[in-house]
């Protein structure tokens, strides 16, 4: 097929090398493109989905809660109820109507059964345009059953997936502004990890390793007891800056909790990260056991990481993900592996991060926002990309093109945070890149046209 | 996992919990897939086309495409006009395809979108074509999209040109690339001319090139599309997915239609064959007698591991409803038999088929939802669990073997490949459902009570 590239995408388009020269981004999708990208609700629903003890009850037809039903590998040590998929299952009559009366009796199901404390309300495109008052019926539930129930407002058409974060960082404060008087503690909660494959975990244990308390885990793992303790700490430090940013600032602006950017992908961030927060939090000592920590965790991996080195320096990577400072991570790890990447996009990178990737990358690579298949295809084919890193939509495609793929969105199947991660990411882009079943790919022989009767079955 | 299920049943009027069922929209999207060089649009928010395409992705392993009217505040106050025009423009620009399958969602559907209007208005590249439907989200499920989506393309496309084309017209419902291709070599067994509309084969599991192609080879053209009208007859498999299109070509272009169960065991896959033999007047060949013969003869084989066992079964309707059949024709008792999707028809068509074969005190619903079935197992355990990915947690929380059938199979690969209709696809499920029950066994077994034998 001819590679053609919209008119209108030419400016969220760029290359690696040179310095403030900006692309468009954090835009809406041109209509009639074949885009990779989510919607509001989307964005609001991964943020707040791994909340373990919440009842999320998505208010709209089926469809939106059919397709978050347990789709991100989010872990839990407490309760599995987010794991569940409750809907108010609109019907005609009711968008006739109005739906409000099927919240409100949904709630009492659940009220009836239960003893939930939390329960999060979405508010799906059609909610806004029928009109349902979804704050009022969610103030009646908190003031019949002494629950908290807190109205996600996320209309699908009301902005992108980055506003839907933004729309849940709103639902957080909502819950945990009520507590934010209650005395300092120390220690810190981690925001914008979401525990995939147990990443949270990790995080927090490299943090008790170096003696500093975690209070909540923003949103991995959490539960309303642990959530409602985030005011009490006195630093926020944040993973997933996409997602988290705006909660940190709020959280910053109305308690008084700074916070700082962290990312635990890839040997360089890891260490850089648990540095920078040990010398905020702690004092000398935990400075000291947080360098002996990224030292031995470096030095342990290293014999593993070693071992691979031969069979992937020199190959060049894509990477297409969610957030800027996730492929930020990524590019510093391929980096250290040998691996030159040579596309790189995002779904909601924000200017700042493709300013820092156009000083990270070479000039051969290529940059873009928000690219669709077509785009994705063009670039990986010119740039010749041996893997591409990317999430659900992409890994079809990818092997489509004989290119090799590691998911690195929610269905990742192992822990890539912290030095663990770093021999796990480097044995999966080996298993991928270095596998046999490439050799045996029959190119294709001629243009596609239809099947035809004697070629079917 | 799934703690929260108490084992007291209580009415739920307002909500759903762990549905069997989705939105309308992706299945007028895998509809259009099974159209040659057809890009299917969504005429709503850009997040409704992502979640149809990664939920498709999902199940097939394969790429899954479709553009988006990328709906904005503007446009659900002003209405979707000037989104559907660009969208198709630039989709004829970027992606070339020969025709667009627009389907609606709640939003678009919600704000009163008029999109015969849209389109009639709209320039479309010469050669090129635009069809539509009306796929509401809050209207039944994804099932009713698909046939919604099929009537669209025969509204739009089919006519009756006076000169017959001697082939029957064959709705395969809402299954498989697998199934499909299934159903192709049945009937080309037969020596009966058809075609199958829509056709996922060879889109929805196009084989590997190194090359990545938006319009893969498969599909249904358009030039059999609108040959519709000139077939002889439409064998429409499954009532509840595919008699409303064949009504629809009833309508516009006077084809008579036979409806059958979907192929699903020996009783359905017989009828299946025989509605061919009457349409062309051609005798059964051997190779379908010894393919019914040999599922006959494993059926018997087995028989003493399978009879009386009670199972749940659930998903889409028509294909739950062959599920049942099948398992009644192996002395299994269907306990429980659940879909999502709303209709009375679906307990009707189950209730005859327990009828037949004598079983009482079955539970039979539709419009359910999992978390009732979960209850129910329970209350009264099953053997056997047969259905959808999303039945894993219920199998692992009751500790029952668990058979995937169905859609969506969001956790096994190759499935989609191999069918579940005709006698070979039955042969496939008796060899699952079988082992499913059998590795439970040794798994149970006291170490010396394993049998090498069995």
């Amino acid at each position: 097929m001819k590679a053609a590239i919209l008119e209108e995408r030419k400016r969220s388009i760029g290359s690696g090398g040179v310095h403030g020269r900006g692309i468009d981004c954090d835009m809406n999708s041109v209509s009639g493109s074949v885009s990779q990208r989510a919607c509001v609700y989307c964005g609001a629903r991964v943020v707040l989905n791994p909340i373990t003890d919440a009842f999320h009850i998505v208010h709209g037809p089926i469809g939106c809660a059919s397709y978050t039903w347990d789709i991100r590998g989010s872990l839990t040590s407490g309760s599995e109820l987010y794991r569940n998929s409750f809907s108010t299952d609109l019907q005609e009559r009711d968008i006739v109507f109005g739906g409000a009366k099927k919240l409100t009796a949904a709630i009492a199901e659940i009220m009836e059964k239960h003893a939930p404390k939390l329960i999060f309300v979405y508010a799906t495109c059609i909610v806004g345009v029928i009109g349902d008052d979804v704050d009022a019926v969610c103030r009646d539930a908190e003031r019949i059953y002494g629950v908290r129930c807190i109205p996600v407002k996320s209309p699908g058409f009301s902005g992108n997936k980055s506003f839907g974060y933004k729309m849940a960082c709103n639902a957080i404060m909502e819950l945990i502004s009520r507590h934010k008087t209650q005395k300092k503690v120390g220690g810190v909660n981690i925001l914008g990890d979401y525990n995939l494959a147990g990443e949270m975990w990790i995080i927090e244990n490299y943090l008790k390793e170096i003696g500093i308390p975690v209070l909540a885990t923003i949103t991995g793992d959490a539960s309303y007891e642990t959530l409602i303790k985030a005011p009490a700490a006195s630093l926020n430090i944040v993973q997933c800056a996409g997602s988290m940013v705006y909660l940190a600032s709020r959280m910053e602006e109305e308690m008084g909790i700074p916070y700082e950017r962290v990312s635990f992908f890839g040997i360089e961030d890891t260490a850089d990260s648990l540095l920078r927060v040990a010398a905020l939090v702690g004092g000398a000592e935990t400075v000291r056991r947080a360098r002996a920590l990224t030292e031995r965790g470096a030095r342990e991996i290293l014999p593993a990481t070693e071992a691979y080195r031969p069979y992937l320096e020199g190959k060049k990577a894509a990477i297409y993900v969610g957030g800027g400072f996730k492929a930020i991570s990524l590019i510093r790890q391929f980096d250290a592996m040998g691996i030159e990447t040579v596309v790189v996009g995002t779904q909601t990178g924000r200017p700042e991060d493709y300013e820092v990737i156009g000083g990270l990358v070479g000039e051969n690579c290529v940059i873009l926002d928000d690219a669709n298949p077509t785009e994705l295809e063009t670039f990986m084919k010119l740039k010749g990309a041996d893997i591409l890193v990317g999430g659900v939509k992409e890994r079809p495609l990818a092997y489509k093109l004989g290119v090799a793929f590691c998911d690195h969105n929610h269905e990742r199947k192992h822990a890539l945070a912290g030095y663990e991660g770093v021999v796990n990411f480097t044995k999966e882009i080996h298993r991928s890149i270095n596998n046999p079943v490439w050799g045996y790919i029959t190119p294709a022989i001629a243009p596609v046209t239809p099947v035809t009767e004697s070629e079917r079955f | 996992m799934l703690d929260l299920t108490p084992k007291e049943i209580s009415e739920r009027t307002a909500l759903k919990i762990n549905p069997c069922k989705t939105c309308q929209p992706v299945g007028a999207l895998y509809a259009a897939l099974g159209v040659h060089a057809c890009m299917p649009h969504s005429h709503g928010s850009q997040g409704c086309a992502s979640y149809h395409r990664t939920f498709l992705s999902r199940h097939f392993k394969e790429p899954a495409i479709a553009s988006t009217s990328s709906f904005t505040e503007g446009a659900s106050v002003f209405g979707g006009g000037s989104n559907i025009r660009t969208g198709v423009r630039n989709v004829f620009e970027i992606y070339n395809p020969d025709i667009i399958a627009v389907h609606t969602t709640c939003l678009s559907e919600t704000i009163g979108d008029d999109m015969n209007a849209y389109i009639q208005d709209m320039e479309i590249p010469d050669g090129k074509l635009v069809v539509h439907t009306n796929t509401p989200s809050y209207v039944g499920s994804h099932i009713n999209g698909y046939y919604n989506m099929m009537s669209g393309f025969i509204n739009y496309l089919s006519k009756k040109s006076g000169q017959g084309n001697g082939k029957a017209a064959v709705f395969p419902g809402f299954v498989n690339p697998g199934d499909m291709r299934e159903i192709r070599r049945m009937a080309k067994l037969m020596n009966t001319p058809i075609t199958l509309f829509p056709d996922t084969a060879g889109v929805m599991d196009a084989p590997m090139t190194g090359h990545y192609v938006m319009y893969p080879k498969g599909g249904t053209t358009i030039e059999e599309i609108v040959g519709l009208g000139d077939c002889k007859k439409t064998i429409a498999l499954g009532a509840l997915t595919s008699e409303a299109p064949a009504i629809t070509l009833e309508r516009k272009c006077g084809v008579p239609y036979e409806v059958i169960p979907l192929p699903i065991g020996i009783e359905s896959t017989d009828l299946f064959l025989m509605a061919l033999q009457k349409a062309f007047s051609r005798d059964i060949p051997y190779e379908l007698e010894e393919e019914r013969g040999q599922l006959v003869d494993v059926i018997l084989d087995a028989h003493f591991y399978l009879y009386g066992k009670r199972v749940a079964i659930f998903g889409d309707p028509d294909t739950v409803i062959g599920l049942t059949n099948l398992v009644l024709e192996m002395g299994m008792i269907p306990s429980y038999v659940l879909t999502g999707t709303p209709g009375d028809g679906f307990a009707k068509a189950v209730n005859k088929l327990l009828g037949a074969y004598d079983v009482t005190g079955s539970r039979v619903k539709n419009a359910g939802d999992l978390f009732e079935l979960h209850q129910w197992i329970m209350n009264e355990p099953v053997d056997l669990l047969i259905g959808t990915s999303y039945g894993k947690q219920i199998a692992k929380a009751e500790d029952i073997p668990f058979v995937r059938a169905g859609f969506p199979i969001l956790d096994r690969y190759a499935h989609s490949y191999f069918p579940i209709v005709g006698y070979k696809g039955a042969l496939r499920l008796v060899e699952k459902i079988t082992e499913a029950l059998m590795d439970r066994q040794d798994r149970d077994a006291a170490d010396e009570d394993v049998e090498l034998v069995m």
